[in-house]
């Protein structure tokens, strides 16, 4: 059989799974979609005592509007936050991101917080949630606590997760009417994890936001360059989130291609979102 | 590690399943070695190719990197399942009338996703088609015919 062998646990509850996650700290694993865990189980490249499947825990497949940010729950699928009404009303570039995210197969099954908790510096979401000041909600024995992405993304696959907590919500904020925004991205193949990804947010202030994936150990947002897009500057603006990255060459790309292609993205969805902001406001 | 085993009770194709496994066990090897369904195909294992997609609770899954533990209660659905006797479903009846298989290894992954887009969406346009289906690969490069296949499923299906 492909996975070693482990020991396979259905919490029906929350503290119920914060109870074994505690119990075998360390030695257990969350199984939410299982579409990054799973393969990881397949070529062996993940082994672990027990299994924590969460998915028979009812209350956190969710997709909640609150008070300035829109609330995913843990087994909120990509899929259903791609066709939800308040996601594409609140946080429009939460579905825009959503479309690079492997095929629908996948997307029917992964969830949005998996996607975070899995912390792969490629993917989209994890730049999008820093790009836009997210946060996410951590539940562990010593008791519940919000972490804001740039504390909680750690290095690559790490972040500030201790062995006994678990995601349970991801806190996107809201784009305020009239903003403009944009996701680009280069991949081999349509679906496949990015290359390079930068999300970018025009807000009605004037100030841009920008995070960038693909391009270091953590999705990171480059504070210069978004200062020099808030000036109209595209081409500095993409100079220095070149300037800003640390990428590693590998067998898709060089680290020189990756920062030039930073830089071409970053002008490229500055763009984009500054035309959509005014397309806004012309109405 | 010898972990305790499983009692998984499901349906398969309608019919009431109950099987001892352990907790590793991945749905597509349930599916093919206890169970005998061979029509789902098992290829890349990473969920790149689709081959061996099955719908569990009328959704896609990739059977490959599903435990099959996930569908304990639940209703699984492969291709054997699709035909009603002798009479193909109008799905498997649209890629034989438009010649949406060559070698036919892609193909129950193929009419699998098609079905769950017809629930899903019942007149998808070309671009839906093409979207729907990015994660299902024919080597054989078939595509043009798969999708006027599945135009056709749409049309039948409507009338049926
Ligand atoms: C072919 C292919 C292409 C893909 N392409 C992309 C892509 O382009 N971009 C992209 O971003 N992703 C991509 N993915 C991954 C996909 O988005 C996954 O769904 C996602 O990364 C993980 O979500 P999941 O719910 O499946 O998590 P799982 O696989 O179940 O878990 C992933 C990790 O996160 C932990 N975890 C999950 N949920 C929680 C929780 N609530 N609390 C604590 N820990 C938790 C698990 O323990 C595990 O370590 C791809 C996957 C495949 C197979």
């Amino acid at each position: 059989m492909k996975p070693a062998a482990f020991g396979y646990l259905t919490p029906r509850t929350r503290e119920e799974a914060i109870e074994v996650l505690s119990r075998y700290a360390g030695d257990a694993k969350v199984l939410a979609g299982g579409q990054s865990l799973v393969p990881l189980l397949n070529f062996r490249l993940t082994s672990f005592r027990y299994l924590v499947d969460i998915n028979r825990i009812p209350d956190l497949d969710y997709i909640r509007s609150e008070q300035g940010y829109l609330a995913i729950g843990a087994l909120a699928r990509h899929r259903s936050v791609e066709q939800s009404a308040e996601a594409a009303r609140e946080c429009p570039l939460l579905p825009e991101a959503l479309q690079f995210v492997g095929h629908p197969v996948i997307r029917q099954r992964g969830t949005v917080c998996g996607s975070i908790a899995h912390a792969d510096p490629s993917a989209e979401l994890p730049a999008l949630l820093t790009a836009l000041g997210g946060s996410v909600v951590l539940e562990g024995s010593s008791g519940r606590r919000v972490a804001d992405a740039e504390e909680y993304f750690l290095g690559y696959l790490m972040t500030a997760q201790q062995p006994d907590e678990l995601l349970v919500e991801a806190r996107f904020p809201k784009l305020p009417n009239g903003s403009g925004f944009a996701f680009e991205e280069l991949a081999r193949r349509h679906g496949d994890f990015a290359i390079v990804g930068v999300a970018c947010a025009a807000l009605p202030d004037g100030s841009v936001r920008l995070g960038v994936c693909g391009a270091n150990s953590v999705p990171f947002r480059p504070l210069k360059a978004e200062t020099a897009a808030a000036q109209g500057d595209l081409q500095e603006a993409g100079r220095l989130a070149a300037a800003d990255s640390d990428p590693d060459s590998d067998l898709h790309a060089t680290a020189e291609y990756r920062r030039a292609m930073v830089s071409k993205l970053v002008e490229r969805a500055v763009r984009h979102a500054l035309e959509r902001k005014e397309g806004n406001a012309r109405g | 590690m010898k972990a305790p085993r499983l009692e998984l009770h499901m349906r398969v194709n309608g019919r009431a399943v109950a099987l001892e496994i352990e907790p590793r066990e991945l749905l597509i090897d349930v599916l093919r070695n206890r169970l005998g369904l061979t029509g789902t195909k098992k290829s890349c294992d990473v969920e790149v190719c689709g081959a061996c997609t099955v719908l569990v609770d009328g959704k896609t899954v990739s059977s490959c990197t599903y435990l099959a533990f996930e569908c304990e209660g639940r209703d699984v659905q492969t291709i054997e399942g699709l035909a009603d006797g002798e009479t193909l479903h109008p799905i498997q009846q649209a890629f034989v009338d438009h010649q949406g298989l060559q070698c036919g290894f892609c193909t129950p992954g193929m009419i699998m996703a098609t079905k769950a887009l017809l629930d899903e969406n019942p007149d998808p346009s070309v671009p839906e088609i093409k979207a729907y289906m990015r994660g299902n690969i024919c080597r054989c490069t078939g595509y043009h015919a798969i999708v006027t296949s599945i135009q056709h499923a749409a049309r039948e299906t409507a009338r049926s």
